[in-house]
């Protein structure tokens, strides 16, 4: 039986900074699946990613969330950003998870869609859906906070899935 | 390329169920763990069960936040231990909760984050699904999990449990 997942690359951060990008993407899997194990150094802020530095407004997200007291669900469409967590950072020590698959990443005839989980027990619980309209074969996956930064210590994982 | 993602241990309940499910001795090899299950439990009287993960074999210094939907209403609560639903004893036969824990950096020097999520669909009018943010605030690394009713139901015949390995290089 082949194997079918496998790290592309790892980074573990030795200070703290406010973006981690994966570059130069292989196009050999069928799927991404990006794994960080965060705290942020300020603040609870949201997460943003961007696909190939697109900074255009192609980016669209339905959320639901729960934070220990109620639920909500909102949307974001025309976003210049990939919407990863609205508030899920937090600055307890790695204490936050995220979970992002990125289905068919090299197809270049469909639009990109990922389901994203981040969990974080002081703060709350989030999944979401969000997509990349762009028919562009992702090659590069930033990951960042606005008004903050990721501590030393956080690790960023993306992984390569193959359907065989 | 390295190849990471390595099932530990299946653990299978055979006829006559059991108190719960544990996976010990877990090797410090990998980066992170993922348990994956499908359980029912005879809680009484009950479609829905928590299932409890001690780790290190204690169920203390857990803390969560989950969202839940039934069907009919969405909410979010937290609690002092961390679980997530699986299918009870008035349950429609034959259906199991499903789900999984996702525990990342689980032998490192930090405090424990833990990602679950599990539904029970069973075809009837209730059923649920959970989301678990959950924190184990303790530093020491993990080398056990177990399963367990937080209700003290007992775990049902053909539930089972595997435990992978994911190595991030």
């Amino acid at each position: 039986m082949p194997e079918t997942y496998e790290p592309i690359s790892t980074q573990t951060l030795g200070s703290a900074v406010a973006s981690v990008t994966f570059s130069s993407i292989p196009q050999t899997y069928t799927d991404l699946v990006l794994i960080v194990n965060h705290s942020v150094t300020t603040g609870n802020p949201a997460i943003y990613g961007r696909f190939n530095s697109d900074t255009g407004s192609n980016y669209s997200r339905t959320l639901l969330l729960g934070n220990g007291s109620s639920a909500l669900s909102s949307r974001g469409v025309s976003q210049t950003f990939l919407g990863l967590s609205v508030g899920i950072g937090s600055s307890t020590t790695r204490e936050g998870i995220m979970i992002c698959n990125v289905f068919n990443y090299t197809n270049t005839t469909t639009y990109k869609t990922c389901i994203v989980r981040n969990d974080a027990a002081s703060l709350g619980t989030e999944a979401s859906v969000t997509m990349w309209s762009s028919t562009s074969a992702v090659t590069a996956f930033e990951v960042y906070v606005s008004s903050s930064t990721f501590t030393s210590g956080s690790t960023f994982t993306l992984y390569g899935v193959k359907a065989a | 390329m390295a190849v990471t993602y390595r099932l530990i241990q299946t653990i299978s309940v055979g006829s006559g169920g059991a108190a719960s499910i544990d996976f010990t001795s877990i090797p410090a090899t990998y980066t992170d763990l993922k348990l994956v299950f499908s359980i029912r439990t005879n809680r009484a009287g009950a479609t829905v069960d928590a299932l409890g993960l001690k780790i290190n074999n204690v169920s203390t210094n857990q803390s969560m936040r989950i969202l839940y939907a039934d069907g009919s209403s969405v909410g979010s609560q937290t609690d002092t231990t961390i679980n997530t639903a699986v299918v009870a004893s008035t349950a429609t036969a034959s259906v199991f909760g499903n789900g999984e824990f996702y525990i990342p950096n689980y032998a490192g020097s930090t405090n424990k984050s833990v990602s679950a999520e599990s539904v029970n669909e069973n075809n009837a009018t209730l059923n649920y699904m959970y989301m678990v943010a959950g924190l184990w605030s303790q530093t020491t690394a993990i080398n056990q999990l177990t399963l367990y009713s937080i209700n003290s139901a007992t775990i049902q015949q053909y539930s089972s449990a595997s435990l992978y390995g994911i190595k991030n290089s």
